[in-house]
């Protein structure tokens, strides 16, 4: 398969990624120093934040932008369960609202579960050395 | 034995402290006091499955070179006091359930040592010859009961402490040549409203206050009498507090006063942040550093002063504020 | 002013003494770390564009293989010297996801694989699930109030 190198490699996509992924662990760095919230409450503020953002159809701007530098941090999870959800909902009605927003992040999850019982099969956790 | 004043006891014939022994952990190995512990360990694990039985196996070892080490045999201890970080205490129960002799499970977070060595001293007074104490922390099993998992990629704060893996055990005796525990001033519960399990220093240095002033009211002594006031694990965050407090309330211990979790660590070049924590903070820098120290008469008067947060990972999950605790002991020679 | 007079004048006292977090630095590693994740998904986004995948698909397998990137870095114990370093910078993305599910795994394998690896895998990540499921679950909901009058209701 031909892949077009110049296409993977564009300069101003890459660019966009990088600042607004940048940006957003920026304002989480943030909230992590200037508040005393635990990481699992940031995660949760992202994902939710992302949801709502995207349910309300802004956030998907910010993909068209930045494309992974929008859907890789957290709040592009959130967007794409949210998004799912719609989608769902548009196909199936009420039951797609259910079914949709895990089905559009199920690769994900499943990664996550999966590569999570693997590693704890093969390692073993160490102390941090500094 | 006499109670002094509100809450100080007397002893008329002190306890000596016959041996001390003490075994820590790799990070503990690199720091500035490396040379006075007895064993250092290469790995968290020293052989184990897990970190619990690889600290229960610490107290057990602990307990085991302290025995040697005062050259009696353990059927003539009388009791054990011990006690631990971990739910229920079952790193010294686990550790000692071996040992037969009469076990006395104790309960004060980090200021454990200083508490189980107060029990043991009115023991000696009022039956016992021979009482053995025994304390123990380890930074694995501590992070996986009170934080998060060791794994997770998340950022300490500078207030944060770092959990000293080991233990420190001694062993009291009705006679000997000292060094002697003189008075023991139990501490008050003292909670000023400190949530940040991540500011343990803040939390308890109220309580360290409140028995240091407590103490000097009770015998008459002032900060000047002792060659060296230490307290537990109030780090360096805790340990700056206490000497603006103490100053503000007209006890100067700036000259003599030195904290356990400032003392064990180098501070810049092992990223320990604010110092060391845990029960074995106190255990280990008392039974390695100090009680050498003691013995070959560089100190002569100490004032010991173990410090505590008697929290859990559910108060604080429920917004609880950290109640503290201070037992001091003074140990002179 | 008196430190110990209440709780309040303490926590003020305390708020003062305790020295803040080095935030500069610490954005600025959260910048370049959390943009270069980023980056990478963005990378493998476009291989796969090229490749022919649709969106959503493409979004999936970048997913999938940083979830898989971090849970190996997780299982060399790497992964939280990186966090250390970098705070948010790996927190945020998905790579914090993999991890706040991975380390967990191992830590409890000691206490078994069913209810140590299996129970306790979701302590930190399983509010994320919860939360952002709920939300997305609420937000089709409005969508079919607002937007979808006209379907029928299964």
């Amino acid at each position: 398969m031909d892949i077009n190198w110049a296409n993977v490699f564009d300069w101003m996509i890459l660019l966009k990624s990088f600042i607004t992924g940048g940006i957003i662990c920026i304002i989480g760095q943030i909230l992590i120093d200037k508040t005393k919230l635990t990481p699992a409450r940031i995660l949760v503020i992202f994902v939710t934040t992302g949801a709502i953002l995207g349910g309300l159809g802004i956030y998907q701007f910010l993909v068209d932008f930045a494309g992974a530098g929008a859907t890789v941090p957290l709040t592009g999870f959130g967007f794409n369960l949210a998004k799912g959800a719609i989608e769902g909902v548009e196909q199936y009605g009420l039951i797609g609202a259910f079914t949709g927003g895990v089905k559009a992040a199920a690769g994900g999850i499943a990664a996550a579960v999966f590569f999570g019982y693997i590693a704890s099969l093969i390692s073993k956790p160490k102390m941090k050395k500094q | 034995m006499e109670k002094l004043g509100s809450q100080t006891i007397k002893f008329n014939t002190p306890p000596t402290i016959l041996e001390c022994a003490s075994i820590v952990g790799p990070k503990e190995a690199q720091g500035p006091l490396a040379k006075y512990f007895d064993q250092t360990l290469e790995d968290e694990f020293w052989g184990e499955k897990t970190w619990e039985k690889a600290e229960s196996k610490i107290v057990k070892e602990t307990v085991n070179t302290v025995i040697s080490k005062a050259g009696i045999a353990s059927s003539n201890i009388d009791c054990v006091f011990a006690g631990d970080l971990l739910n229920q205490c079952i790193s010294s129960s686990f550790g000692l359930r071996e040992l037969n002799i009469p076990f006395f499970g104790v309960f004060g977070a980090c200021s454990t040592f200083v508490e189980s060595m107060s029990l043991g001293a009115i023991c000696i007074e009022s039956f016992a010859k021979y009482v053995l104490c025994a304390t123990s922390s380890h930074f694995c099993s501590a992070e996986k009961q009170f934080r998060f998992p060791l794994e997770l990629g998340n950022q300490r704060p500078p207030s944060s402490q770092w959990t000293v893996t080991g233990s420190g055990a001694t062993i009291l005796s009705a006679s000997g040549q000292g060094p002697y525990i003189t008075y023991i001033t139990p501490g008050k519960i003292i909670d000023m409203g400190i949530k940040d399990a991540n500011n343990m220093g803040s939390a308890m240095a109220p309580a360290f206050i409140d028995t240091l002033i407590t103490h000097f009211n009770d015998t008459g002594r002032s900060p000047s009498y002792y060659d060296a006031i230490i307290s537990g694990d109030l780090g360096s965050i805790g340990k700056d507090i206490v000497i603006d407090i103490a100053k503000s309330k007209g006890f100067n211990i700036k000259n003599n006063y030195d904290d356990c979790g400032v003392l064990i660590f180098d501070k810049n070049s092992q990223d320990t942040h604010s110092g060391g924590s845990g029960c074995a903070c106190s255990g280990t820098v008392f039974s390695g550093y100090l009680f050498k120290q003691l013995k070959e008469k560089k100190l002569k008067k100490i004032l010991l002063i173990a410090t505590g947060a008697l929290m859990n990972s559910t108060s604080s999950q429920q917004g609880e504020s950290i109640p503290g605790i201070a037992h001091a002991i003074s140990i002179e020679i | 002013m008196e430190p110990l007079e209440s709780k309040q004048t303490y926590q003020e006292y305390v708020d003062k003494k305790s020295p803040n977090s080095p935030i500069l630095k610490n954005c600025f590693n959260a910048f370049w770390v959390g943009g270069l994740i980023c980056t990478i998904g963005q990378v493998i986004l476009n291989i796969c564009k090229e490749r022919g995948f649709d969106t959503q698909l493409s979004g999936t397998i970048v997913s999938i293989i940083l979830i898989g990137l971090s849970a190996f870095l997780t299982g060399l114990n790497v992964f939280n010297k990186i966090g250390k370093f970098a705070g948010a910078g790996s927190l945020i993305p998905i790579t914090g996801f993999a991890n706040s599910i991975v380390s967990p795994a191992m830590e409890y394998k000691s206490e078994g694989y069913v209810m140590g690896v299996g129970g306790k895998m979701f302590t930190v990540a399983g509010p994320v699930l919860v939360f952002g499921i709920s939300a997305s679950i609420i937000v089709g909901i409005i969508y079919l109030i607002f937007h979808t009058q006209s379907v029928t209701l299964v």
